[in-house]
C-alpha cells in the first residue's frame, strides 16, 4: 500500500548510504558540509553550483598539468601555480583526497621530481574523477528524489 | 313625800341582789373600759389592720357601753337629777353608737370572712405547689440520671461497654439488686442471658422466645412487671427460697443498618429485640414508682440508639478495613499492569530497533545489489528480496506503530505545514505508479483551502497515501479522484457520522478528504469490519492483493489522535467505493513565522550576529574559491562583491563612494599578492578610521605568513577553507576592534 512511497524511500536510502560512504571514505569532509550549511531557500543549488565550477575548474587544470608536464624543461613554478589552485579550490569544495594528493604533488614538485609529479598526477586525477564520479551521482539521486516528491535528507 | 324622782331603795334582802348587780356593772364597765386600751395596744403594735376608724368607733361603742355602766352604779342609790341626765345622755349615745356600729358591722365582716377564705385558698394552692415542687425535683432528678446514663453510655463505641455500664449505672440510680440483659440468639428463636450485674454466671441460660412473658414484654415500648418465678427473672441459680423484689423487665430493640431503607420502616415482626431484665433488692418493701419506670424506658431506647451506634461504627470500620484491603490490591495490580506495560514497551523498543537495524541493512544491502552488475535471474532475485523485504519493514512499523498508537502512547508531532504541497507530494507519490496501472489520478484542492495549517503533517500524508492506495490497490481501471475542501460543522450533523460532534472554532479548521475509485467495492454488510486490525474484505483479496490489512486500523487510529472521522461508502461489489475522512487542523498564528519546515539546521549565534548591510569586498584569483567565501559571507548577511585580481580590488576601492568595511585578500595570487595589496590600500589610505579591515586567507599553515600578514597591515588571518562560526567570529571581533579604534 505504500509502495511507491518506499521508492522515494529507497533513493533517501541510497542517497543516505552513498553520503555516508563519501564521508566514511574520506572522499569529501567537513568543508562539504559548510558547503551545504550555506544552501538555503534563498540559494537552492549552491553546492551543485560550486561543485559545477571546481569540476570545470579543475577539468581545466588537469589538462594544463598535464600539458605542463609534457613540457621540456618542467616549470616547476608554473607547475606548483596550478597545483596550489588545485589544491585550494578541492579544499574549499571539501574533496578531500584530491587535497591530499595536491599535497603530495607540491613535495615532489619541490623536490623537482618529475616522475614522481607525474606518478603523482595520475593518483589525482584517480581521486578527482572518483570524487566527480561519486558526487554526479550524488546529485542524480538528489534530483530523482526532488523530482519523486521526496525531501532531502537532513544534514547531521 | 318630795319631788324626788329618785328611787329609794331599802337595804333588803334585795340589798344583795343589789350588791351583785353593782359589782357586776362595775366590772363590766371596766372590761368595757379595758377592751378598747388592749385593742388599740394590739393595733398599734400590728402595723396590718385596715379598719381603724371602724375600730374607734366600735371603741367608742365600748366606752360609752361603759360609761352607762359606769354611771349606773351611781344610780343604786339616791341620786341627783344630774346624775339622772348624765345617764340618758351616755345612754342616748351609747344607743347612737351601737346601731351605728352595728349597721357597720354589716359591711365589715364579709369582708373579714373573705379574708380568711383567701387565706384558705392560699394554703391550698401552697400546698398543691409544694406537691408540684416534689414532682418536678423527681423528675429532674430522674432526667439527671438518665443523662448521666447516657453520657456513660454514648462515651464509648464498643457494644460491651455500652451494656455493661447500661446494667451499672442502672443499678446505681435505682439501688437494684440485679441487672440482666437477654440478648436473641443467632437463630432470632431464643434469647440468651449475655450481661448480668451482679451475679456472674457462666452457664448460659436461655429463654424461648415464644414464652409469653417475652411476648408480653416486646409486645410494648413501657417496662412492665413481671411474676419473679418467670424464667427471664431467674438469674439466679435457685438457692433456697429467696424472695425476690419486684421485677421489671422492658424491651431494647436493636437497630440493624439494614433495617433502615429509604422511606420504609420494617415491619414490627422483623425486628429484633433484647430484654432488659431489673429487679428491686428483695429486702425493702420498694415498689417501682411510676418515675423509676419512665427512666428505665428512656434508658433503654437510649441503649438502643447507643447500641446502634455501635453496630455502625462497626459496620463501617469493617468497610473500611475491606476498602483499604481493595486499594491494596489494587494498588499491587496496578503496579503489575504499568510493569507489564513498561516491559511489553522496552520489549518493543528493543524489538523495534533490533527489528528495524537488520532490516535497514537488508534493505540498503539489496539496494547497492541492485546497482551492480547481475545477470537478469539474479537481478529479478534480488528485485525480489527487496521487495519482500520492503514489505517486511512495512509490517514492522505498521505493528509498531498500531501497539503505540493503541497504549496511547503515540503523540502526533504538531507543527505548521504546507497543507498544499503535501497533497502536490501525495499527488506527485500516486502518480507514477498509478499510471503503470493505467489508473487516472486526478486531486482538486479547494480554493478556500489554506496553504498553511498546524498538525501532524508525516502522519496526515500516510493517512492520504493509505487511502488513496488501497483506491489504487483495488482498482483494476478507471480513475481515481482525489478532492480535498474545508468543511462546515454544521455539514457534519448528518446520520452517516453519528457518533462525530465538530467543534466550530477560530484557531482550527476541519479537512475533508475524499478518495472515490471505480474499482472493486464493498459489500456494505463487510464496511464496519475493515476498521479492524488484521482484516480485508476476504481471504482472496489477501492472496490477490498482499498487504496486512492494517493500513485502515492505522489511519483510523491516527484520525481519532486528530479529533476527526474516518468512514468508507459502497453501493456494493463491483460498484467503486469513496473513503472519506475529515481531520481537524491548526490554523497557524500568523505572527509566528519560525515553524518553516526547515532542512537544515542553523547554529545561531548569539552576539553580533548582525552583519546585515556589511560590505564586504573578496578578492581571490580562484574561482571556487571566490564563490565559496562569497556564500560564506552571503549567509553571514554581508553585502558581498567579488573580484578576481588584486588590480581589479584597488580599482573597486578607489571608485568614489565606495564603502566596504571588510576586504578579503587572497594571500597567494598572480601578479599582484594580498601583501602588495594592502601595502597599497596603506598608502592610499593613510588614515586608519578611513581604512576598510583587511582579512588575509591563506592555505599555509606556517607562521611566517601569518607574521607578514600583520606586517603589512592586515587586521586578521584566516586559514582556508574557513569555517562558517569561524567567519562569523572573526567579523565580530573586528568589528568590535575596528569600532574601538574608530571611538578614540
Amino acid at each position: 500500500m505504500l509502495n511507491f512511497a518506499m521508492d522515494v524511500l529507497r533513493l533517501q536510502q541510497q542517497h543516505s548510504q552513498l553520503t555516508y560512504s563519501l564521508f566514511n571514505e574520506g572522499f569529501l569532509d567537513e568543508q562539504f558540509t559548510q558547503l551545504q550549511q550555506l544552501q538555503d531557500e534563498s540559494n537552492p543549488d549552491f553546492v551543485s553550483e560550486v561543485v559545477a565550477l571546481f569540476f570545470d575548474d579543475s577539468d581545466r587544470l588537469l589538462e594544463n598539468l598535464g600539458k605542463a608536464l609534457e613540457k621540456e624543461p618542467i616549470d616547476y613554478k608554473k607547475l606548483d601555480a596550478h597545483v596550489h589552485q588545485f589544491k585550494g579550490s578541492s579544499s574549499s569544495v571539501g574533496a578531500h583526497r584530491v587535497k591530499n594528493a595536491c599535497i603530495a604533488f607540491r613535495a615532489y614538485c619541490d623536490e623537482n621530481d618529475r616522475a614522481g609529479c607525474i606518478q603523482c598526477l595520475q593518483h589525482m586525477k584517480h581521486e578527482y574523477y572518483l570524487v566527480k564520479s561519486k558526487l554526479q551521482e550524488l546529485f542524480h539521486l538528489e534530483e530523482e528524489i526532488l523530482s519523486a516528491g521526496g525531501t532531502l535528507p537532513l544534514i547531521e | 313625800m318630795d319631788l324626788c324622782n329618785c328611787i329609794d331603795p331599802p337595804w333588803s334582802a334585795d340589798d344583795l341582789l343589789m350588791k351583785y348587780q353593782y359589782i357586776s356593772d362595775f366590772f363590766i364597765a371596766l372590761a368595757y373600759f379595758s377592751i378598747p386600751l388592749e385593742l388599740i395596744y394590739f393595733v398599734k403594735k400590728s402595723a396590718v389592720f385596715p379598719y381603724r376608724w371602724v375600730l374607734v368607733q366600735f371603741g367608742a361603742f365600748i366606752v360609752l357601753c361603759g360609761a352607762t355602766h359606769l354611771i349606773n352604779l351611781w344610780t343604786f342609790s339616791m341620786h341627783s337629777k344630774t346624775v339622772a341626765v348624765v345617764m340618758t345622755i351616755a345612754k342616748v349615745c351609747t344607743a347612737v353608737v351601737s346601731c351605728a356600729t352595728a349597721l357597720m358591722l354589716v359591711h365589715i365582716i364579709p369582708d373579714l370572712l373573705s379574708v380568711k377564705t383567701r387565706e384558705l385558698f392560699l394554703k391550698n394552692k401552697a400546698a398543691e405547689l409544694d406537691r408540684e415542687m416534689g414532682i418536678i425535683r423527681t423528675q429532674e432528678e430522674t432526667g439527671r440520671h438518665v443523662r448521666m446514663l447516657t453520657h456513660e453510655i454514648r462515651s464509648t463505641l464498643d457494644r460491651h461497654t455500652i451494656l455493661n455500664t447500661t446494667l451499672v449505672e442502672l443499678g446505681r440510680t435505682l439501688a437494684l439488686e440485679e441487672c440482666a440483659l437477654w440478648m436473641p440468639t443467632r437463630t432470632g428463636l431464643e434469647l440468651q442471658l449475655s450481661h448480668v450485674l451482679c451475679h456472674q454466671n457462666h452457664v448460659p441460660y436461655t429463654v424461648t422466645i415464644k414464652h409469653p412473658n417475652v411476648n408480653q414484654v416486646f409486645s410494648t415500648n413501657r417496662a412492665i412487671g413481671i411474676p419473679p418465678t418467670s424464667p427471664i427473672a431467674m438469674i439466679r441459680p435457685r438457692s433456697g427460697k429467696i424472695m425476690t423484689g419486684d421485677v421489671v423487665a422492658v424491651r431494647v430493640p436493636l437497630l440493624h443498618l439494614s433495617n433502615f431503607h429509604m422511606n420504609d420502616w420494617p415491619e414490627p415482626s422483623k425486628r429484633q429485640y433484647a430484654l432488659m431484665v431489673l429487679m428491686l433488692p428483695s429486702d425493702s418493701a420498694r415498689r417501682w414508682h411510676l418515675h423509676e419506670l419512665e427512666l428505665v424506658e428512656v434508658v433503654a431506647d437510649q441503649v438502643a440508639v447507643a447500641l446502634s451506634h455501635a453496630a455502625i461504627l462497626e459496620e463501617s470500620m469493617r468497610a473500611r478495613d475491606l476498602l483499604m484491603e481493595q486499594n491494596v490490591a489494587l494498588d499491587l495490580a496496578r503496579q503489575e499492569a504499568e510493569t507489564a506495560i513498561r516491559a511489553r514497551n522496552d520489549f518493543l523498543a528493543v524489538m523495534n530497533h533490533e527489528m528495524r537495524t537488520p532490516m535497514h541493512a537488508i534493505i540498503a544491502l539489496s539496494s547497492l545489489l541492485q546497482e551492480t552488475d547481475l545477470t537478469p535471474e539474479q537481478r529479478s532475485m534480488v528485485e525480489t528480496i527487496l521487495k519482500s523485504s520492503n514489505l517486511l519493514a512495512t509490517l514492522m512499523n505498521d505493528v509498531l506503530d498500531l501497539s503505540r498508537l493503541e497504549d496511547g502512547s503515540l503523540e502526533l508531532n504538531i507543527r505548521k505545514f504546507n497543507l498544499l504541497a503535501m497533497f502536490r507530494e501525495v499527488h506527485n507519490l500516486v502518480k507514477p505508479i498509478a499510471s503503470v496501472k493505467r489508473l487516472s489520478v486526478s486531486m482538486t484542492l479547494a480554493p478556500d483551502l489554506p496553504q498553511y495549517a498546524v498538525g501532524d503533517d508525516k502522519r496526515l500524508m500516510q493517512i492520504v497515501l493509505n487511502v488513496v492506495g488501497n483506491a489504487v490497490k483495488f482498482s483494476r481501471e478507471g480513475s481515481i479522484l482525489v478532492t480535498a475542501q474545508l468543511e462546515r460543522p454544521e455539514a457534519l450533523r448528518d446520520s452517516r457520522v453519528p457518533d462525530f460532534y465538530p467543534v466550530q472554532g477560530d484557531f482550527h479548521f476541519y479537512l475533508r478528504v475524499q478518495v472515490k475509485d471505480s474499482g472493486l467495492g464493498i459489500n456494505p454488510q463487510d464496511i464496519p469490519k475493515l476498521f479492524n486490525k488484521f482484516v480485508q474484505s476476504d481471504v482472496m483479496t489477501t492472496r490477490n492483493y498482499g498487504g496486512t490489512g492494517l493500513g485502515l486500523a492505522i489511519c483510523k487510529r491516527f484520525v481519532n489522535l486528530m479529533e476527526g472521522h474516518i468512514w468508507l461508502e459502497s453501493e456494493g461489489l463491483g460498484k467503486g467505493s469513496t473513503a472519506i475522512f475529515i481531520v481537524k487542523l491548526g490554523i497557524p498564528d500568523p505572527r509566528n513565522e519560525l515553524d518553516h519546515q526547515i532542512a537544515f539546521p542553523i547554529q545561531s549565534n548569539s552576539n553580533h550576529t548582525d552583519f546585515s548591510g556589511l560590505k564586504v569586498l573578496v578578492t581571490d584569483d580562484n574561482g571556487v574559491n571566490r564563490m565559496v567565501t562569497r556564500g560564506l559571507l552571503a549567509r553571514l548577511g554581508c553585502d558581498v562583491t567579488v573580484v578576481s585580481s588584486g588590480r581589479e580590488c584597488l580599482q573597486a576601492i578607489s571608485q568614489a563612494g565606495q564603502n566596504f568595511k571588510v576586504l578579503f585578500l587572497d594571500v597567494c595570487m598572480p601578479e599582484m599578492d594580498g601583501f602588495a595589496v594592502a601595502a597599497h590600500i596603506q598608502e592610499m589610505i593613510p588614515h586608519q578610521h578611513e581604512r576598510p579591515l583587511l582579512v588575509a586567507l591563506t592555505g599555509s599553515t606556517d607562521k611566517a605568513t601569518r607574521e607578514n600578514c600583520f606586517k603589512v597591515g592586515m587586521d586578521d588571518v584566516l586559514l582556508k577553507p574557513v569555517a562558517l562560526e569561524k567567519m562569523r567570529s572573526v567579523l565580530a571581533k573586528l568589528l568590535e576592534h575596528g569600532s574601538q579604534c574608530k571611538s578614540r
